[in-house]
């Protein structure tokens, strides 16, 4: 009788925790009953979405140049490309040889893995934030180049995406840079 | 009609019946298939069947490069990932001879022990659940999501997270790592609390789970259970003191033993594992060294030695096993897990012995499988 009774103190303590904010939100739509919460729970920085390539603003042209590094590391063989000559480069315009001609990525077979954003020695692939993507169909999520670079842009624009090489260079020569900034300002 | 009335006589022998639990039974856990021999309510035998997620895990490894091994290792205990990898990361690096950098060490060690914290979190949840409890799930869920949260800003998972490099870690933690699992602690010590305030000692929860499937420790230790199975019983076995890996002997922590090797002590020691992680990432944090973490081999192909090599290590669930063999290629010749869940499951006979059919249920709970690690 006495153990009961305690057992429904302590369920009753428990139950007047219960009644604190609660922590569901609502997916996709935003809000929830009590109008807590606003916004869905946002992803990480780190956020490992579909994989997308990269577009180099300075030459207008995907830092890919289909090397296949990322096709034949990826464990589940979900991606294929195609290369072809570079027009810029004949142009002049930029320093990549050869550029990708076709990307598709089958994301169905994906597994976010994140080895092709590893071995990537062009900066070229990253793995957005984009996750809401299922469809209806199998193929639909079959992405082709202009979808890649449509996402991968996205991307780049909304967390300020600096290539990773170049980023390490800023850092390596950290001082160095900031020297020749103040020098540069002096002058 | 006729039939069943011509057959029926007053002084008829009960029989034995055959009944299917699972493989679509929301106590299994998983895919899981049990045939009971019940007579009456009373199980006389069971007979479980495994194999419904079994994906070959071990086969596809003989096709896939060394560093791309670790994804499959993730989904072998999908609830205990980092530590499926570390174990794996080890055996490559017991076989290079490769040494692993402080820093790399610690972190592995904090984030093998939140995730042990993340695991049992969620068999308390389904344990309450199994017994009928609801709110206890609710809170572990939740404690465990939080857990999650803090894995998906180190790793960009939640829960395939692919982080462990061969040699070290994919990258450095971020920078509010150590405050952030400092808060995430408290939090988690909290939710356990109430949890464990909530239904350990519940008269229900007891008359459930107290002298349920009792097993000593001679017949544990004879069907090789391991982990808080087998700790449940009074043998006092844990591979991280039995055998220390990595860090682990530089923390001072308990290795809780239960009593009766009953279901409520199985259950009742991984609440006190709880806190003994929490223990653990306590001192990893207060220690933490600086330093790199990035692996020595850089980017290079890997290709251990030809050679054989077996290593152990405390998984939530009991110690996992992997003897790899190389032949000197970039690819393993054979990997072999030991899974510890599957291990676990043999002694399913002996306990299930004589046992209602509602304990049943609770019996299966407190084992705490993992089929994609039974199957692989």
């Amino acid at each position: 009788m006495f153990n009961c009774l305690k057992g429904m103190l302590v369920t009753l303590v428990s139950t007047m925790h219960g009644l604190r904010q609660p922590v569901t939100r609502q997916y996709p739509d935003s809000g929830n009953l009590l109008g807590h919460h606003p916004e869905p729970t946002p992803v990480k920085d780190r956020f490992m979405g579909f994989p997308a390539l990269t577009w180099d603003e300075d030459v207008q042209e995907p830092f890919c140049t289909s090397c296949m590094v990322c096709i034949r590391q990826c464990p589940t063989q979900c991606m294929s490309s195609v290369m072809k000559d570079n027009p810029l480069h004949e142009e002049g315009k930029s320093s990549r040889r050869k550029i990708v001609d076709s990307f598709e990525i089958n994301l169905n077979r994906c597994i976010l893995c994140g080895i092709c954003v590893e071995v990537c020695n062009f900066d070229a692939i990253v793995m957005t934030h984009e996750h809401e993507m299922s469809d209806f169909s199998r193929n639909a999520i079959r992405v082709d180049l202009p979808i890649l670079l449509e996402n991968g842009l996205k991307f780049q624009k909304e967390t300020g995406w600096i290539p990773p090489t170049q980023r390490a260079k800023v850092q390596k020569g950290g001082d160095a840079a900031a020297e020749t900034t103040a020098a540069g300002t002096e002058t | 009609m006729t039939q069943i009335s011509e057959n029926r006589t007053p002084d008829a022998e009960p029989v034995e019946m055959l009944l299917n639990m699972g493989p679509q039974h929301p106590s299994t856990h998983g895919v899981f298939r049990m045939v009971l021999w019940v007579d009456g309510e009373k199980v006389v035998d069971v007979e479980p069947h495994i194999g419904y997620l079994h994906r070959g895990s071990e086969k596809l490894c003989e096709g896939e490069q060394y560093h791309q091994v670790i994804t499959l290792f993730d989904r072998l205990d999908y609830l205990a990932n980092f530590n499926n990898e570390q174990v794996y990361c080890r055996a490559v690096e017991k076989l290079m001879g490769l040494e692993v950098s402080e820093r790399s060490e610690y972190i592995r060690v904090i984030l093998c022990e939140l995730n042990r914290i993340a695991s049992h979190m969620l068999f308390l949840a389904t344990m309450g659940l199994d017994a009928g409890a609801m709110t206890p799930s609710m809170i572990c869920f939740r404690g465990r999501e939080r857990i999650q949260a803090l894995f998906e800003s180190v790793s960009g998972a939640r829960m395939m997270h692919n982080y462990f490099r061969i040699g070290g870690l994919k990258e450095d933690v971020p920078d509010d790592f150590v405050p952030q699992v400092r808060d995430l602690l408290k939090l988690i010590k909290e939710d356990t609390d109430e949890s464990d305030r909530l239904l350990s000692f519940n008269e229900i929860f007891l008359a459930r789970l107290k002298n349920i499937a009792a097993i000593s420790a001679e017949d544990a230790i004879d069907f090789g259970l391991t982990g808080p199975c087998l700790r449940a019983s009074g043998v006092d076995y844990d591979v991280r003191k039995a055998a220390p890996y990595s860090v682990y002997d530089r923390f001072d922590f308990d290795i809780p033993v239960g009593l009766d090797g009953d279901c409520w002590d199985r259950y009742y020691l991984r609440v006190q594992e709880i806190y003994q992680s929490v223990r653990i990432v306590e001192q990893a944090l207060d220690q933490l060294p600086d330093g790199e973490v990035a692996s020595s081999l850089g980017r290079r192909l890997i290709r251990p030695p030809a050679g054989e090599v077996y290593v152990r290590a405390e998984n939530p669930r009991g110690e996992i096993g992997v003897y790899l063999i190389s032949d000197g290629s970039d690819r393993p010749y054979r990997i072999k897990v030991r899974p510890p869940s599957f291990c676990n499951l043999s002694a399913l006979k002996l306990m299930m012995k004589d046992c209602w059919i509602a304990d049943a249920v609770v019996i299966l709970g407190a084992l705490d499988i993992v089929l994609g690690e039974v199957d692989r």
